[in-house]
C-alpha cells in the first residue's frame, strides 16, 4: 500500500535525511510517496504543518516547541519522532569585526569564552566612540540560532538585547546582508556560512559544536493528532529517515549525497560546499584556512536522530531566559513531550543505541551542567537574562 | 469608512499589490502603503506605524515580520498575527490564497476580518488572472511555432498555407498529439536537416 504525503522543507543541509529518504527511494521502499515542498520561511512551514497542508515538516526545533506551547501563534501540539540533525550551525562575522575581535582577544579566539569577551570589549569600545551597535542576523525568534548567539555573547558579558541588535533574516539572505553591511555577523546553518567565506565577505568564528557538544537543530515535525491517527505511517517514516541518515553518514556515499542535495530544487548550492559540511571540514577564512570538526553536523551518527527530551528542555529554558515564555513546570513537561524517543525506538525495534545520557547532552562551554529537570538552576547561573 | 486605518502591503509582486490596493481603496481604505523592497523592511514599517500589515506567503520576509512579536520594547504597539483559534476556516482560506495578515495594536477582530476576506478574494482573483495570462502566453507561443512549421512545410513540400496547416492537424490527430507539438517536431527536424 502506498501513502501519499506532503512534506515541507527549507533548503538547508540538515534536511539531508529527509531529502535522501525521498530522492534515494528509502521512502518509496516503505510505501511512502512523498511530495517535497521547498518553502521560503519558517512561518510558512509552521502554518502549513499546523493547518494540515503538510503532513510533516523539516522543522527548526524551537518552532515545534513554541507551537506546542502556543507561543507567538496558535497552539498546535507538534511531536518529533525523529531528529533531523544535531549541531550544524556556525557563527560567521565580517572580516572587519573578526579583525577587531582578534585584536581585542586576550588569548586564543578559537575559545568561545575568549571570543565572547573579545566581543564585549569591541562592543564597549564602539559605545565609547558613539558608533552604532553591532547587528547580528539569526533565522527566527524561536530558533537555535537566536539562542546560540545569545548564549555565547551573554557568557562574555554582552547583553543581546541592550548591547547589540539581533535581527531575523531568512537563511538564503544572510550572505547578501553581510555583503551589504546590514549585519556584522550571523548565526545560521549550512551551507550559508561557507557561502559567505567563499565570497570573501565572512569569517567563520565558531562552529556550533565548539559552543555546545551537542545541540538539537531540526525535527521531523508531525501534528500530534495526525501521528496518533497514522501510527503505521509514522513508523515507516522513521525507518525511511533512519536508513537515509545511515546512507548519508557513510563516507563512500558522500559525493552522491552532496550531488543530490546540490540540485536546484533541493538546496541549490555547489555540491563541493555541501560536501565540506557533511565532512565537517570547513574553509573558515577568506584567506583559505580550514578547520575540521567531525561533530560539525551529525545527521544520524552517534544517536543524533533519536529525539532527546533534555534538548527540548534546554530550548524551553532559553525561551524562559529571554522572556519568550513564562517559567512553568507544565510548560517544561509539554516541551519535553515534543520529543518522542519512544516512537523512534518502536519504529526501529530498539535496534539502535540510545545515544548519550540526556543529562550530559548539551555540554555548553559555559555555566553549570544542564539538568533538564531543574531549569531554575540553569537560569540562576546567569546575570544577563530577561525573565518574564 | 475606515480611511483612518493605516495598512501596509508587503509584496514583491507590484501587480498583485496594485490589485489589492485597488480593492482596499474601493472598500474605503485610502491609507495604504506598498513595500516592495526587502531591505530595511522593519525600519520602514516602524516609520509608517501601520495598524495592519498584509504579506504574501511566498515572501521570505514573513519571518522578519514575526520578529516584531518579540520586539515589543522597540515597537510602540504590540503586534500579533491575525489568528482566531476558533476560525480555522479563515486561516485555511488565507493560506490557500497565499496571504497573511498581522494586526498592530488593539484592533478589533471583526475589522481585520473584512480586510482579510478582501485580501483573500483579491489574491485569488490575481491567481486566476495569472493563470489566464500564462495560458494566453502559451497560446501565443503555440501560434508562433505553428506558423514556423507551416512555413517549413510550404517550402519543403510546395504546399499552400491551408494545406500545410491541414497536414499538421491531420498528423496531430493521427498521433494523438497537440498541433503545436507536431509543429515543434517539424521545426526540430528541419533544424537537424539544415
Amino acid at each position: 500500500m502506498t501513502d501519499r504525503l506532503r512534506i515541507g522543507f527549507i533548503p538547508l543541509c540538515d534536511a539531508t535525511a529527509l531529502l535522501v529518504a525521498v530522492d534515494k527511494g528509502f521512502a518509496a521502499a516503505e510505501g511512502l510517496d512523498i511530495e517535497l515542498v521547498r518553502e521560503v520561511s519558517w512561518s510558512n512551514v509552521r502554518d502549513k504543518l499546523n493547518i494540515g497542508h503538510f503532513d510533516a515538516a523539516h522543522l527548526i526545533a524551537p518552532v515545534a516547541i513554541a507551537s506546542s506551547l502556543g507561543l507567538g501563534h496558535i497552539k498546535v501540539p507538534i511531536i518529533a519522532p525523529f531528529a533531523l540533525g544535531v549541531n550544524g550551525n556556525a557563527i560567521t562575522v565580517s572580516p572587519a569585526l573578526y579583525g577587531a575581535m582578534a585584536e581585542a582577544a586576550q588569548g586564543d579566539i578559537l575559545d568561545p569564552m575568549t571570543s565572547a569577551q573579545a566581543l564585549a570589549r569591541v562592543v564597549a569600545a564602539r559605545k565609547v566612540k558613539g558608533d552604532d551597535p553591532l547587528t547580528f542576523g539569526m533565522t527566527f525568534p524561536f530558533s537555535t540560532h537566536n539562542y546560540h548567539l545569545r548564549f555565547w555573547m551573554a557568557a562574555g558579558g554582552v547583553d543581546p538585547d541592550e548591547d547589540v541588535r539581533l535581527v531575523v533574516l531568512p537563511p538564503p539572505y544572510m550572505v547578501e546582508s553581510l555583503q551589504n553591511r546590514q549585519v556584522d555577523g550571523f548565526c545560521v546553518g549550512a551551507p550559508w556560512n561557507s557561502v559567505a567565506v567563499d565570497l570573501g565577505i565572512g569569517h567563520i568564528l565558531h562552529f556550533d559544536s565548539e559552543i555546545f557538544a551537542r545541540a538539537t537543530e531540526k525535527y521531523l515535525g508531525l501534528r500530534q493528532r495526525w501521528a496518533e491517527e497514522n501510527p503505521d505511517i509514522v513508523r515507516r517514516l522513521v525507518r525511511a529517515h533512519q536508513r537515509a541518515a545511515d546512507f548519508a553518514e557513510s563516507e563512500i556515499n558522500r559525493d552522491e549525497v552532496a550531488a543530490l542535495l546540490a540540485a536546484p530544487h533541493r538546496i541549490g548550492v555547489e555540491a563541493e560546499v555541501i560536501r565540506r559540511t557533511l565532512d565537517g571540514r570547513l574553509k573558515v577564512s577568506p584567506e583559505g584556512a580550514y578547520r575540521s570538526d567531525p561533530r560539525y553536523l551529525l545527521v544520524g551518527r552517534d544517536g543524533a536522530a533519536r529525539p532527546d527530551p533534555a534538548q527540548a528542555a534546554w530550548l524551553y529554558a532559553q525561551m524562559v531566559r529571554w522572556g519568550q515564555a513564562p517559567l512553568s513546570g507544565e510548560m517544561l513537561a509539554a516541551a519535553k513531550a515534543v520529543c518522542r524517543p519512544d516512537l523512534y525506538d518502536a519504529a526501529l525495534s530498539g535496534s539502535l543505541s540510545a545515544g548519550e545520557t540526556p543529562h550530559a547532552s548539551i555540554g555548553a562551554f559555559a555555566g553549570p551542567q544542564f539538568d533538564p529537570d531543574n531549569i531554575e538552576t540553569h537560569l540562576a547561573a546567569w546575570n544577563i537574562k530577561r525573565l518574564m | 469608512m475606515d480611511a483612518s486605518l493605516k495598512i501596509v502591503i508587503v509584496d514583491e509582486n507590484p501587480i498583485r499589490a496594485a490589485i489589492l490596493r485597488d480593492g482596499l481603496h474601493e472598500a474605503g481604505h485610502t491609507n495604504v502603503t506598498h513595500i516592495e523592497d526587502r531591505n530595511g523592511l522593519l525600519a520602514r514599517i516602524y516609520a509608517i506605524d501601520p495598524d495592519v500589515i498584509l504579506i504574501d506567503l511566498e515572501n521570505p520576509s514573513r519571518d522578519v515580520l514575526e520578529q516584531m512579536f518579540q520586539m515589543s520594547r522597540a515597537v510602540k504597539r504590540p503586534i500579533a498575527m491575525f489568528v482566531d483559534q476558533s476560525d480555522t476556516a479563515s486561516i485555511q482560506a488565507s493560506v490557500d490564497a497565499g496571504v497573511s495578515a498581522y494586526i498592530v495594536g488593539n484592533l478589533q477582530k471583526d475589522r481585520i476580518k473584512t480586510i482579510l476576506d478582501l485580501c483573500i478574494s483579491r489574491f485569488n482573483a490575481f491567481a486566476r488572472l495569472q493563470d489566464e495570462l500564462d495560458r494566453a502566453k502559451s497560446a501565443l507561443e503555440d501560434r508562433k511555432v505553428i506558423d514556423r512549421a507551416k512555413g517549413i512545410l510550404m517550402k519543403a513540400k510546395n504546399l499552400t498555407e491551408e494545406q500545410a496547416y491541414a497536414l499538421l492537424r491531420k498528423t496531430a490527430m493521427n498521433e494523438n498529439k497537440k498541433i503545436a507539438e507536431v509543429a515543434q517536431s517539424v521545426i526540430t527536424a528541419a533544424e537537424l536537416f539544415r
